[in-house]
């Protein structure tokens, strides 16, 4: 048991992160600015717009390694397009299922709107995230999968 | 092979101290593709910027990676500094090595490997990056102001006298807004309309401004520098060409008791009218809801039921089978200026509030609001400025202010201050004591809230000088007892309940913005919060341009704002249009989408997610001029960059430029290195 706890702490894992470039890109940026200490495992891409990000870089980013991903944008109403996240929130509730059927946990995926004033908002969701993600352990079944197929 | 230049920077201690930025710079020189990689203390300085240069030249870059803070604070520095060498722009990037590593971790081995993939990452993307032209679009030389209150009128007279030609749309039929109804200002106490009616008559004489009263924007379509309006000229039932405006038509309608909405109901107005005297234009409309002609012709009459104004009116003007028409402007920036309304208890609150009934308005006589009590105290009122109930036509001699009504209360009402209630409660109370010498007035309030120049004094004065008593703290509920109205209070201060008798009572309720604000921001693509307020662009560094380049704020429509403040605004923003349009053409950044043509199978999916209408459709033909296909096509000028549009694309014909499908592949896969 002992090194079964062990091991699971040890594991570090790796989240890719697609935020919109100027909620949650923004709001990560003031975490840093407010020096928020947070776990290290996120790398994040930047995008003009959660209406930007294909569910495929999703799918992608597990496929080349990622233990968990997280998809943040601005709140509802407060797009800096407009409308941008409202077809981002719409193509993710279809494609959340789609997530599960294909057998990917979607306790993995993190949805979730961070505006650029929540620095503190941010930075519980990474922990939060890579907490959860290190709970589950490393995405080797899929991994393997993908290996095999590429 | 690219031939990358990775620049890590130091950031004096601020990176160094958490990244071993040799490292990453050691670490990106072993990259495939990297020609170039250093460190240095601090990149942004001039010979930081130099170091770039020099490298760029020697080195042969194709492609520059600096390693430093956010992009939001220089990428725009590095960009120059590329251009500068000779290198596009486009083909920089940075990895945001300070805001997202050295200063949200501790542990220096960790940051220094996030710090190496987060290079890595943008060094795969540049490999993907393509030289890019920045865009220019011409500037058509005009502007629409929508709301011809002060906020209004300031800004068109501003661009108007800059030299530009101004559209000015008011909705009422007159311009003047709410500044038009009150009596005196605070902190001066000068009559508002002698200082409103010269600007009036000044946007009217203007040969720059072309005002359309009574109108409405109906449909905006276009985009900065290049905006198509349709206006609708709502019907007056009055030629405004041949009428001179005399009142004969007036003096002669049959229905003369419709409340007035300038005496906010106080006073009567006839179903042909003009809002108040020194209107402008000062062109009569008929209100087709009260008119007997109209009333008896909606209910199927085919005989003229009346036709009164028309028999008065000795030019001929009255028209009713006038319609409403539209008109088409082109302009190159719009100013909104909508305005606020009051918060009117049990009339239209917004949902799920039901609050302050116990404050008995609209039920109990003699309970009144803000703007009410202005039009009792103006001279050009209902009462001739003599303070007097509505009810019996009485002289108060108690009168009792509540503040905060539907303010600073979630619970209840808007979680927000209305800013300017303190002030013009504090204006009220001394209005009412120099008519009324021997009054009394009693004012409820949580905080006076008097930040201004002079404003605190002011409040001082109306405390001080003209008898106005201070009761801190809420009242629960008011009732009519025989002539008078019991209000039950609570004095916080002292901690006592309170029972005081008043003759009227005076709510200060909460401003909001005017009704129908969210259509027209819709319209506009400028968003707005919670409570319907425009948002500004930036709240401290950007206060009046809103999200939607080219459409400007000003004034209460954008938070609760009085008439300095509004006139501030509205300044700033004919300022930021004269600075717009003294441009030849406008340069904008070329991250927008493109569509590959050979690929669209025309399914307009792009178009219909497309925030900003920026999707046309083309059709393609052979040299014979048959129809091959309709495809999509992105106007770059309308294209904001958002990507909806990419990411909806079922055949993957759309690229949005700066954040391609194969950069960001890219980026995803170079995480996995």
């Amino acid at each position: 048991m002992a090194t079964a706890a062990e091991s699971l702490t040890a594991f570090e894992p790796r989240i890719t992160a697609f935020v919109c470039n100027w909620c949650t890109y923004t709001g990560a940026d003031l975490a840093g600015t407010s020096r928020l200490q947070m776990a290290p495992n996120v790398r994040i891409v930047r995008l003009p717009c959660t209406g930007r990000i294909d569910p495929l870089f999703v799918i992608k980013a597990f496929e080349r390694g990622a233990d968990g991903v997280i998809v943040s944008g601005c709140h509802p109403a407060d797009c800096h397009y407009t409308a941008g996240n409202y077809h981002a929130r719409r193509r993710f509730a279809v494609f959340r299922e789609l997530l599960d059927f294909m057998g990917i946990d979607t306790r993995r995926v993190t949805f979730s709107w961070v505006s650029a004033s929540e620095g503190g908002k941010w930075r519980d969701v990474v922990n939060e995230t890579v907490g959860r993600v290190q709970a589950l352990g490393p995405f080797e079944a899929y991994h393997e999968l993908a290996g095999r197929q590429g | 092979m690219a031939r990358i230049g990775v620049f890590v920077c130091h950031c004096g201690e601020n990176i160094g101290r958490t990244v071993d930025c040799a490292r990453v710079a050691d670490a990106l020189r072993e990259h495939p593709g990297v020609a170039h990689s250093v460190d240095y203390k601090y990149m942004c300085s001039d010979p930081g910027q130099a170091l770039i240069k020099q490298a760029i030249a020697e080195k042969r870059l194709d492609g520059v990676v600096v390693a430093a803070c956010s992009p939001h604070m220089h990428e725009k520095t590095f960009r120059r500094a590329c251009a500068g060498a000779d290198l596009n722009p486009f083909l920089c990037e940075m990895a945001n090595v300070r805001e997202h590593c050295s200063w949200i971790h501790e542990d220096r081995a960790r940051a220094t490997d996030k710090a190496i993939d987060l290079a890595r990452t943008i060094v795969e993307k540049v490999k993907h990056n393509r030289p890019l032209q920045t865009i220019r679009i011409p500037v058509t030389r005009r502007a629409l102001v929508i709301g011809g209150g002060i906020a209004g009128i300031q800004a068109a007279l501003d661009i108007a006298d800059g030299g530009a030609e101004v559209v000015l749309v008011e909705k009422e039929p007159s311009i003047g807004g709410h500044m038009s109804q009150l009596s005196e200002t605070f902190p001066t106490l000068d009559c508002s309309q002698c200082i409103l009616t010269p600007r009036m008559v000044e946007v009217y004489q203007h040969p720059r401004i072309k005002l359309m009263a009574y109108s409405e924007v109906d449909a905006v379509s276009g985009y900065i520098g290049n905006f198509t309006v349709k206006i609708r000229q709502k019907a007056r039932a009055v030629d405004a060409s041949t009428c001179n405006g005399c009142g004969a038509c007036t003096k002669a309608c049959i229905q003369r008791k419709i409340p007035s909405e300038f005496d906010e109901r106080l006073g009567p107005r006839s179903a042909i009218y003009v809002p108040f005297p020194q209107a402008v234009p000062n062109t009569p409309v008929i209100d087709r809801a009260n008119c007997a002609y109209f009333k008896a012709k909606a209910k199927g009459a085919t005989k003229a039921a009346c036709g009164k104004c028309a028999e008065a009116c000795s030019r001929g003007a009255i028209d009713f089978d006038q319609q409403d028409s539209f008109v088409t402007e082109k302009v190159g920036a719009i100013v909104v200026a909508t305005g606020f309304q009051l918060y009117r208890i049990g009339a239209d609150q917004p949902q799920g509030l039901t609050g302050y009934g116990e404050y008995g308005y609209g039920t109990v006589p003699d309970v009144i609001d803000g703007l009410q009590f202005e039009r009792l105290a103006s001279a050009s009122g209902p009462t001739g400025g003599k303070i007097l109930r509505p009810s019996d036509g009485r002289e108060p001699k108690r009168i009792v202010f509540l503040q905060c009504v539907g303010s600073r209360d979630p619970a209840k009402g808007m979680a927000y201050c209305s800013k300017i209630c303190c002030m013009y409660v504090a204006k009220h109370t001394m209005l009412y004591r120099h008519k009324v010498h021997d009054g009394q007035a009693t004012v409820f309030y949580m905080d006076i809230r008097a930040a201004g120049k002079g404003y605190d004094e002011f409040t001082r004065r109306a405390i001080e000088e003209d008898g106005a008593r201070y009761v801190r703290g809420r009242v629960a509920r008011l009732y009519r007892d025989g002539d008078v109205i019991k209000v039950h209070g609570f004095d916080t201060l002292s901690g006592e309940p309170l029972v005081l008798d008043a003759d009227m009572v005076v709510l200060a309720t909460a401003m909001r913005p005017q009704p129908g604000i969210e259509a027209l921001a819709q319209k506009l693509s400028v968003s707005y919060d919670q409570h319907g307020f425009i948002n500004e662009a930036h709240p401290k560094l950007r206060p009046v341009e809103t999200n939607t380049a080219g459409v400007f704020v000003a004034g209460a429509c954008q938070a609760p704002r009085d008439i300095p403040d509004s006139v501030a605004m509205a300044s700033a923003a004919a300022s930021k249009i004269l600075g717009l349009f003294s441009q030849a053409e406008l340069e904008r950044e070329p991250t927008v989408a493109r569509v590959d043509t050979g690929l669209c199978s025309g399914c307009f999916h792009c178009e219909r997610v497309c925030p900003y209408g920026a999707v046309e459709r083309r059709e393609i033909r052979d040299r014979k001029g048959n129809l091959l296909k309709v495809v999509a096509e992105v106007n770059p000028g309308v294209c904001q960059g958002c990507g909806t549009c990419q990411a909806t694309c079922p055949s993957k014909s759309v690229e949005l430029d700066g954040f391609t499908d194969q950069q960001i592949w890219a980026e995803i896969n170079a995480l996995a290195l």
